[in-house]
């Protein structure tokens, strides 16, 4: 397993759409890289023929077309009224007009 | 005083009409005003709301109704489930202000029995933590001894029970965020068979993981929680459509038959002494009231933190990208564009542990390190899952210490992220297989503080587990303990 460097920090940071200044991404590249090397204790484990575990009912596969499982529940499709509009935007930092507000992303002009 | 019974013994009275439900509730609040101050368990005091709910059950006592086993009863909510009206801030600046539009469901099922609301607990930001430092609020202290941690991440919900400031209290659960804390602030905590208790409405942490669970001053009062709020749910498609048996029904005092398994990897040298000793002395216990204890092993043990520290901060930071200042919670003032937007929103609004996990989750995910991190802890998942399974084709329960140590002092671990996270290294293997775990008071150590005792069973073998841990309660008297706490005034 690699370690992580200052370099790979601000690439997942940007990923993760967080921001560090110098400081910060030097005290979590040396965080992570330690932690990360305690991880690398996996690669102590044969793992080739093992399966991977993604959620311990495997008999239970509710997610809608999968392959895997046996049971494959989809709820009754029927219309039922969603929570009103004004409640939904109560916890809204900018709502405008019924709709969240955002900065501007399309350029007026363009 | 009425804030120290247990919820059945409680239920006795107001069914037969010797108390008053509002009485309960101003007899905890009462409590609150005299030592909230130094325990700090409470984010958001729900005062006005749990009066109007506590006269409400008084009028179905007062008619003479069947009630329920938990009407009129003072719960404490972990602020990382969704009520109705009710702030639910996650212990996290990024939702500070946020103020839920519906209940999650296990409040929906709470309120369908009539109890009272105290409160809000204090947690660990986004349930990541294992001492309740990381809330960006407040620091909880153990009522046992106030320079030490309660445990996390649900530390003010087992706070707060240990205090008596509440009756029993609901928390969450993903690497031992329930039975961590139990076991520093010597109360029974439980976390259900993964898919037991529906996830709506509890926000996400690592969706693989999460369960609901209570916190409660005995296995009783545990046993009538866990009817209360289990069983699957259209809201949640990980619930588990199996029957719900009544789990007072395993409240046997007898364990003649059952076999417990000791796994030996739990017994390392990482293991404080003194915590061994209680331990050992509690399994000799039930093997003298007709148990038969037998050492087993559970060899991948030791990759169970590893294991954890992959999936789960890979999973949050899939659930916690959508904290972004768009629909809810906090946003950076003045954002020159919606990138920018986000960033900033997040790098102010998250705390230094939740950063560190959605990075470490985000790195394990990302473009040529998914197979060797992501995709390899999942295997050995499935190595730790192999290891209980064939565990219970020969025993009934097991049996372990649910903390390698007692309560840490307040900082102690905060310098150091690694140290903090093997805080979980006796709780995260059962998180792994999706086991219900009990832990319930087991001895103290000479310091006086509490230690203990886990009990997993197979999934869905809650009432085995209860079955053993109800056995031990009856024939020792840890549980009746009671921490002294200093006091404002007289109470």
């Amino acid at each position: 397993m690699a370690t992580i460097t200052t370099e790979g920090v601000r690439h997942v940071a940007n990923l993760a759409r967080l921001e560090f200044n110098d400081e910060e991404t030097e005290h979590f590249t040396e965080q992570l890289a330690r932690i990360l090397e305690y991880i690398g204790k996996l690669n102590e484990l044969e793992t080739d023929d093992v399966p991977p575990t993604s959620h311990i009912h495997p008999h239970q596969v509710f997610i809608m077309g999968s392959q895997e499982g046996a049971a494959h529940v989809a709820k009754p499709d029927v219309v039922k009224p969603s929570y009103p509009r004004e409640e939904v935007l109560v916890n809204a930092p900018e709502p405008e007009e019924g709709y969240f507000g955002v900065p501007r992303v399309v350029d007026r002009d363009s | 005083m009425l804030y120290e019974l247990t919820a059945h013994a409680l239920h006795e009275k107001l069914k037969n009409r010797e108390i008053t439900a509002v009485e309960l509730a101003e007899s905890v609040y009462a409590r609150i005003d005299a030592v909230e101050s130094h325990v700090k368990g409470y984010l958001t005091l729900t005062k006005d709301l749990a009066l109007e709910q506590a006269s409400h059950a008084d009028a179905g006592f007062q008619k003479g109704d069947e009630m329920p086993p938990l009407a009129g009863i003072p719960i404490a909510i972990k602020d990382v489930i969704c009520t109705k009206g009710v702030r639910t801030t996650c212990g996290s600046k990024i939702l500070e202000n946020f103020v839920p539009p519906y209940n999650a469901t296990v409040m929906t099922k709470l309120h369908t029995q009539g109890v009272v609301m105290v409160g809000k607990t204090n947690m660990d930001e986004f349930a990541m933590g294992s001492s309740t430092e990381n809330s960006a609020y407040q620091i909880t202290h153990n009522p046992w001894n106030l320079d030490t941690i309660p445990g996390g991440s649900s530390g003010g919900s087992a706070a707060v029970v240990s205090a008596d400031t509440a009756i029993c209290s609901l928390g969450s659960d993903t690497g031992g965020s329930i039975r961590q804390p139990a076991a520093l602030c010597g109360v029974v905590g439980m976390k259900p068979t993964y898919g037991r208790v529906s996830r709506y409405g509890l926000v996400a942490f690592a969706s693989s993981l999460d369960q609901i669970g209570p916190f409660t001053k005995d296995v009783t009062d545990c046993a009538l929680l866990l009817n209360a709020i289990c069983g699957s749910d259209a809201m949640d498609a990980t619930s588990v459509d199996v029957p719900v048996p009544d789990f007072t029904q395993s409240l046997i005092n007898d364990v003649s038959g059952l076999k417990i398994g000791v796994p030996k990897e739990y017994f390392t040298p990482a293991l404080d002494t003194e915590i061994a000793d209680s331990i050992q002395r509690a399994i000799a216990v039930l093997e003298g009231l007709g148990a038969t204890v037998e050492e087993i092993s559970l060899p991948h043990t030791e990759y169970a933190i590893a294991t954890y520290y992959i999936i789960a901060p890979a999973e949050a930071s899939a659930n916690l990208a959508r904290y972004d200042g768009v629909r809810y919670g906090y946003r950076n003032a003045d954002p020159e564009d919606l990138i920018t937007m986000y960033k900033k929103t997040r790098s102010e609004g998250f705390g230094e542990e939740v950063k560190r996990r959605i990075m470490l989750g985000t790195f394990a995910l990302s473009a040529g390190y998914q197979d060797a991190y992501y995709k390899k802890a999942q295997k050995a998942r499935t190595l730790i899952k192999s290891d209980f399974d064939a565990a219970f084709e020969k025993v009934d329960v097991i049996a372990t210490p649910t903390s390698p140590t007692p309560a840490f002092k307040i900082g102690e671990r905060t310098a150091d992220p690694l140290q903090m996270y093997l805080s979980d290294v006796m709780t995260t293997p059962a998180s792994h297989a999706g086991l219900p775990g009990i832990s319930l008071p087991c001895g103290f150590v000479k310091s006086g503080l509490p230690v203990g005792l886990q009990l997993l069973g197979a999934p869905f073998a809650e009432d085995k587990v209860l079955r053993v841990a109800y056995t031990f309660e009856q024939n020792t008297e840890h549980h009746r303990q009671k921490p002294q706490i200093q006091t404002n005034g007289a109470v």
